[in-house]
This record gives structure tokens, C-alpha cells and sequence, in this order.
């Protein structure tokens, strides 16, 4: 049986994260082995990167307010020019400490 | 010339991706944007885990077989010196909640990586890290196929996340104010980097749109982090059922 008053607890908490976490990485990717790739299925797993993106980016830059949609702009301007991550991603964090710094 | 496209002699296994060296070289290169990125998350998950009295080892374990910053912070909120089967489970569920996406982001995997071998894919898509997904289908919608470059950009930011928490650890707070440098918005801001090139290269744009709306709807009307999950599904149904062009 688990003892979890011996000060064990933290590692067992640990341990069930670790099973968690496992289980969601590989939990899709075993999945889509189980079916047959149709069309609509093959359609959606190719817009999947894209939506997962947005889904992340939006929320998180619209709710941080304008710092946070300025930065996404910055970022997304400059990496079209350079096309290089570091420097778009340079632009976007003194562009959303910018606006913070001026008070928005 | 793309060296990732290149049959050469180093391909070791019998499958139809190859698995080179200068593709794992090309994978950890790639991967180096984003180690800022986890160092600033690094110190911010050890700050919490030392305030929350987990010894050295125990954060960086947790780092280690765990690796995934935003559930391990949510999870370091509901920590106890005081354990209880309950407890347990409620740690493992906000876990499974925060990191519920990474369902989503090993089965858009699948399709590039479904000729490994599993005995190979499966142990890298256990430590995998949303960098490394992020600089990987960066990778493949640029044409890349080499299994190298995944296997390269997940174990490198395998390996730096699980020392980052280091630092952090034991400096206590090595950023005092992370809002004043904008850092709080690392995860958008690196995202949108890395998703510009693509969304340019794919034209996506409807199932991004669908998506953004969705989960930004969301985000408002629910609790927790269930709105990447709704928002990307949502996005990818658009992608799924909308007319195919041309």
C-alpha cells in the first residue's frame, strides 16, 4: 500500500504527473495509428499546428491587453522580414515593455 | 541544396524517413530560440518549488520526468506537505487539464512520423515540449521529413528544461519583476514567431481565425486551461470540413 505520511508524498505526486503527462503525448499520436486517415480526418490533422497555435496565441495576447497584441504584431512584422526567431522575438518584448513602460 | 532530403549512408534503419545526424544538429540549432524562453520558465518553476519546500532533487526530478512548464507551475500551486490519495489526484488532474493539448500536438505528428519505427518514436514523444513540437512542424511545413530534427530539437529542450529549474532554485527569484520586461508574454510571442513562417507557407488562415476566436470565447467563458484544447479542435474542424480549394 502507498505511504504517504514517511514525507514519500511529493515523490508520489511527482510520479502521478509523470504517468499524466506520458499519457497525453503519446495518447494522440497512438490514437490516429487506430484509425483509417480519410480525407476530412487528413484535412483537419493539416490545419491542426496551425489552429493549436492560434489557440494559444490569441486568448494569451488579447488578455494581457495592449502589450500583448502589440507584441504579437511586433513579432509577427519582423519575423516576416528576417525571418529569423531571435530578432522577432527581441522586437516583441521591448515593444510589449514599451507599451507597459508608457503606462497602457 | 536541403541536406534533410539527401539518401545517404547514415541512414541507420529500415524505414521510409530517414534519421541523419546533420538533421539532429539541424533540430538542436533550431531549438536554441527557444532556450531563453525555458530558462526565464526554468526560474520561475524552481522560485515556486523552493518556496514550496521541495528539496533540490525533488525539483529537479520533477523537471526532469515531467517536463512541461505551465502544468508543473499550476501543480506546484496545489503542493502539501500534508499528502492524501486526494490530493495525489488532484494534482494528476490539473496536470492532465494544463497539458491536455499535447494530445492534440503528438496526433498532428502523425502523419510525418507514422512510418518510425515506434520503438523509436514513442520514448521521444514522452519527454516532448511544446518548443520542440513547435520548431519540428516549423521544420516539416518547410518540407523537412528527417525523424533527426525531432529527435534532436525534443531531447536538447528535454535536457535544458530539466536543468533550467536549476538556477531558479537557487537563486530564489532571479527575475523580480518579469512583467516589467514583458516576459510573462514569452509563450505568445514565440509562438506567433514560429507560426508566421508556417501559416505563410500552409495558407491555414481559416482554421487560425476559427481557432483564435474559439479559444479567446472560451477563455472568457471557462476556467483553466480547456480553451487551447476547444479553440484548436474548433479550428481544425474548420480546416476539416471546409471546401477544398483548388
Amino acid at each position: 500500500m502507498i505511504d504517504l505520511q514517511s514525507g514519500n508524498g511529493a515523490l508520489w505526486a511527482i510520479a502521478a504527473m509523470t504517468l499524466v503527462t506520458i499519457a497525453t503525448r503519446v495518447g494522440g499520436y497512438w490514437l490516429l495509428g487506430r484509425f483509417p486517415l480519410t480525407p476530412v480526418l487528413k484535412r483537419g490533422l493539416e490545419s491542426l499546428p496551425a489552429a493549436i497555435f492560434a489557440a494559444s496565441i490569441v486568448p494569451l495576447a488579447l488578455r494581457a491587453g495592449p502589450a500583448g497584441w502589440v507584441g504579437v504584431a511586433c513579432v509577427a512584422v519582423t519575423m516576416l522580414i528576417t525571418r529569423r526567431e531571435i530578432w522577432a522575438l527581441a522586437a516583441g518584448l521591448v515593444a510589449a515593455a514599451a507599451v507597459r513602460m508608457l503606462g497602457f | 541544396m536541403r541536406d534533410d532530403l539527401k539518401t545517404d549512408s547514415t541512414i541507420p534503419f529500415n524505414t521510409t524517413i530517414p534519421f541523419t545526424w546533420p538533421a539532429v544538429r539541424k533540430g538542436v540549432l533550431a531549438s536554441l530560440a527557444y532556450v531563453p524562453g525555458y530558462l526565464v520558465f526554468g526560474a520561475a518553476v524552481g522560485t515556486l518549488a523552493a518556496q514550496k519546500g521541495l528539496s533540490l532533487g525533488e525539483a529537479v526530478l520533477m523537471s526532469t520526468i515531467v517536463c512541461a512548464a505551465a502544468a508543473q507551475m499550476v501543480a506546484l500551486e496545489l503542493w502539501t506537505s500534508d499528502w492524501t490519495l486526494a490530493h495525489i489526484l488532484a494534482v494528476a488532474g490539473v496536470t492532465a487539464m494544463v497539458n491536455a493539448r499535447f494530445i492534440l500536438s503528438g496526433a498532428s505528428l502523425r502523419p510525418w512520423l507514422s512510418p518510425m519505427r515506434a520503438g523509436f518514436v514513442y520514448p521521444v514523444l514522452g519527454v516532448l515540449t511544446d518548443g520542440a513540437w513547435a520548431a519540428s512542424i516549423r521544420y516539416h511545413a518547410d518540407g523537412g521529413r528527417d525523424f533527426g530534427f525531432f529527435f534532436g530539437s525534443t531531447v536538447f529542450l528535454w535536457l535544458a528544461w530539466s536543468l533550467a529549474s536549476v538556477p531558479g532554485y537557487l537563486l530564489g527569484a532571479l527575475v523580480h519583476d518579469p512583467k516589467a520586461y514583458a516576459l510573462d508574454l514569452i509563450v505568445p510571442l514565440m509562438f506567433t514567431a514560429t507560426v508566421t513562417p508556417i501559416l505563410a507557407r500552409t495558407g491555414k488562415y481559416l482554421a487560425f481565425v476559427v481557432a483564435g476566436g474559439v479559444a479567446f470565447a472560451a477563455s472568457v467563458l471557462l476556467p483553466g486551461y480547456w480553451f487551447i484544447v476547444i479553440g484548436a479542435l474548433a479550428g481544425a474542424a474548420a480546416g476539416a470540413f471546409a471546401p477544398v480549394r483548388p
